[in-house]
């Protein structure tokens, strides 16, 4: 990365603006230990009442969450719902997402905007005339339910995701590779796939991560042993009462881990701060 | 769509003008555009087909004319009020995401050591996922909370200030799950504001306020639009915290909270679809209106465009 911006060093002293800054930022996390800390901390405890820490610690709650919610089971339907997810919203994303990055035709912006719109509605408002329909034809309450659902707001995101990267590519590296006979096959299999390996790390490991967390449309659409994690987290939780609430904060804490594990290994792969829009950092080196 | 795929197939070739395949692929048409069709049918009968499916069913109503639904939700008052109740959630929500995060980001936008440690930071939230970000709530904010517990013991308060269960909750949970993904965006359109800029702008004697309010702003509004838009939605379809943390029969009876209910728990499709229609219509109403307020923004190549 060239250092284009040699900006003086900052000063230690800073301007009241950025202490105000800092501390807001502070005061974030702040909170935000504390809700994590008192699930995880709970998660941990035998009792915890009117105090401020729980009389006693213990791992137990962990098993009996393990074993109670089936938790092999259903961490298991949640990678295959992921999997095939992210699977087929590349499949269908990746080559759309190439013409729209490179093509003018008419009728694009349409097009473009009739991608788009799953990803500007929220998900109850076309997750259940969805979930209607594919009751109607037998597709829901089961796993193809699920993945068919959450395609909806993936595939867009794979289009959407994909075009920077596309857009990186030089289109003269196509041309030449024609220009020297290569097929359309060739031309994809061989110069444009590995060129784009990291866009579609990128796009599947986003789509990886809003699948495991997306709760909308798989709620609506999970039958029994459909259920992803999140799903059965939720069930869980608003059908509390008897179940300890320890045994629920475990099953939380392992969702959290997982979804920790996708996000840390997505931003290996990732610069978030890229996302939207390429910087040109690398460019004047 | 469908008009171009078969405008397509009939390309055969006519002696006098050039053929009509020469001619669509002057304008762009050609075979390439067949890698759209997996895509534009998949959005066509998963997304457009059930939406509309979704419009004609709620014309049909079980009992009553085309428009009962309707008029269904809208004489009744507690049905009615759940899209202010949203709307009260979500707009102050998605406002403080995009407000806090701007000037965090503009502090963060340049190089500094641990700013990939700070990012991936923020961004854990986004792993906390609906359930845990409510028990974690439920238990920091509860009235036996560490909240409570500390102002209640530096003497701020006498009786435990009541956070959960209530509009506070839902709209904790909201800036938890929705800050981090709006300063993201904020921090990717801000870094993609070209620094020669500001650099040029400082060259000419503008102090740190100038810069930010005659160089960055403007050129960072759309970018906000659309990031205020993003959030928006999110926190628009508040449906699990609006449960576990809120009030689900009162402050925080929301209207997918309404739709799910009337398709789930009265089974009554036609009526839940309404209610789908009628919340996909207000906040496709909120997203026009920013929309269209960032049409009259400057996007142009210069960085920051969203």
């Amino acid at each position: 990365m060239a250092t284009l911006t040699q900006r003086p060093r900052r000063q230690i002293v800073a301007r009241p603006s950025a202490w105000i800054v800092w501390g807001v930022v502070i005061f974030f996390f702040v909170n935000l230990l504390g809700v994590v800390g008192a699930v995880l901390v709970n998660s941990f405890g035998t009792q915890w009442f009117d105090t401020w820490l729980p009389s006693g610690y213990t791992a137990t709650w962990y098993g009996e969450a393990w074993r109670q919610y089936a938790l092999f089971d259903v961490i298991l339907v949640t990678l295959e719902v992921s999997a095939l997810v992210v699977g087929l919203s590349l499949l269908i994303g990746a080559p759309a997402a190439y013409v729209l990055a490179r093509r003018d035709f008419p009728g694009k912006r349409l097009l473009y905007l009739v991608f788009l719109l799953p990803i500007l509605m929220p998900p109850i408002t076309y997750g259940i005339p969805l979930a209607t329909v594919l009751y109607k034809y037998g597709l829901a309450g089961n796993l193809s339910g699920v993945v068919l659902a959450n395609l909806v707001p993936s595939v867009p995101f794979v289009i959407l995701t994909m075009t920077p990267f596309l857009e990186q590519v030089d289109p003269r590296l196509e041309d030449a590779a024609r220009m020297c006979g290569a097929s359309t096959r060739a031309v994809f299999l061989r110069i444009l796939a590995p060129l784009l390996v990291p866009g579609l790390l990128a796009a599947s490991i986003l789509v990886l991560v809003r699948t495991v967390g997306m709760f909308e449309l798989t709620f609506l659409t999970a039958g029994p042993d459909s259920q992803t994690l999140v799903v059965k987290l939720y069930n869980t939780m608003s059908s509390a009462g008897i179940r300890a609430q320890q045994s629920i904060d475990a099953m939380a804490v392992i969702y959290t881990s997982m979804m920790l594990v996708l996000v840390v290994v997505a931003l290996r792969f990732i610069n978030p701060t890229q996302l939207v829009a390429r910087v040109k950092e690398d460019t004047d080196s | 769509m469908t008009t171009l795929t078969e405008r397509r197939s009939d390309s055969a070739p006519s002696p006098q003008r050039p053929s009509l395949r020469h001619r669509l692929a002057e304008r762009g048409v050609d075979r390439q555009l067949w890698l759209l069709l997996p895509a534009a049918v998949f959005v066509l009968v998963l997304f457009l087909y059930p939406f509309f499916y979704g419009l004609q069913l709620s014309f049909q109503p079980t009992k009553g004319g085309p428009l009962a639904d309707y008029q269904r939700f809208f004489s009744d008052a507690y049905q009615r009020n759940t899209i202010w109740l949203t709307l009260r959630l979500a707009l102050p929500a998605a406002l403080l995401n995009v407000a806090a995060s701007v000037p965090i980001a503009y502090r963060m936008r340049g190089r500094f050591r641990g700013k990939r440690t700070l990012t991936t930071l923020l961004v854990v939230p986004i792993t906390l996922g609906t359930v845990l970000t409510a028990q974690g709530l439920l238990n920091y904010l509860g009235p036996t909370g560490w909240l409570n517990r500390t102002l209640m013991g530096l003497g701020i308060v006498d009786d435990p200030v009541r956070l959960t269960n209530n509009y506070w909750g839902v709209f904790f949970s909201l800036v938890i799950t929705g800050f981090p993904f709006a300063f993201l965006l904020v921090l990717s359109y801000l870094s993609g504001i070209d620094p020669t800029l500001e650099r040029a702008a400082t060259s000419l004697g503008a102090d740190w306020k100038a810069r930010f309010r005659r160089i960055t702003l403007p050129l960072l509004l759309p970018g906000l639009a659309t990031t205020f838009c993003l959030t928006f939605v999110l926190a628009f379809s508040v449906f699990p915290s609006a449960v576990l943390v809120g009030d689900p029969t009162g402050e925080t009876y929301v209207i997918s909270l309404a739709a799910y209910r009337a398709a789930y728990e009265q089974v009554d499709y036609p009526y839940a679809s309404a209610i789908a229609m009628v919340m996909g219509l207000v906040e496709l109403v909120v997203v026009a209106v920013v929309l269209f307020g960032r049409s009259r923004c400057y996007t142009g190549s210069t960085g920051g465009k969203g």
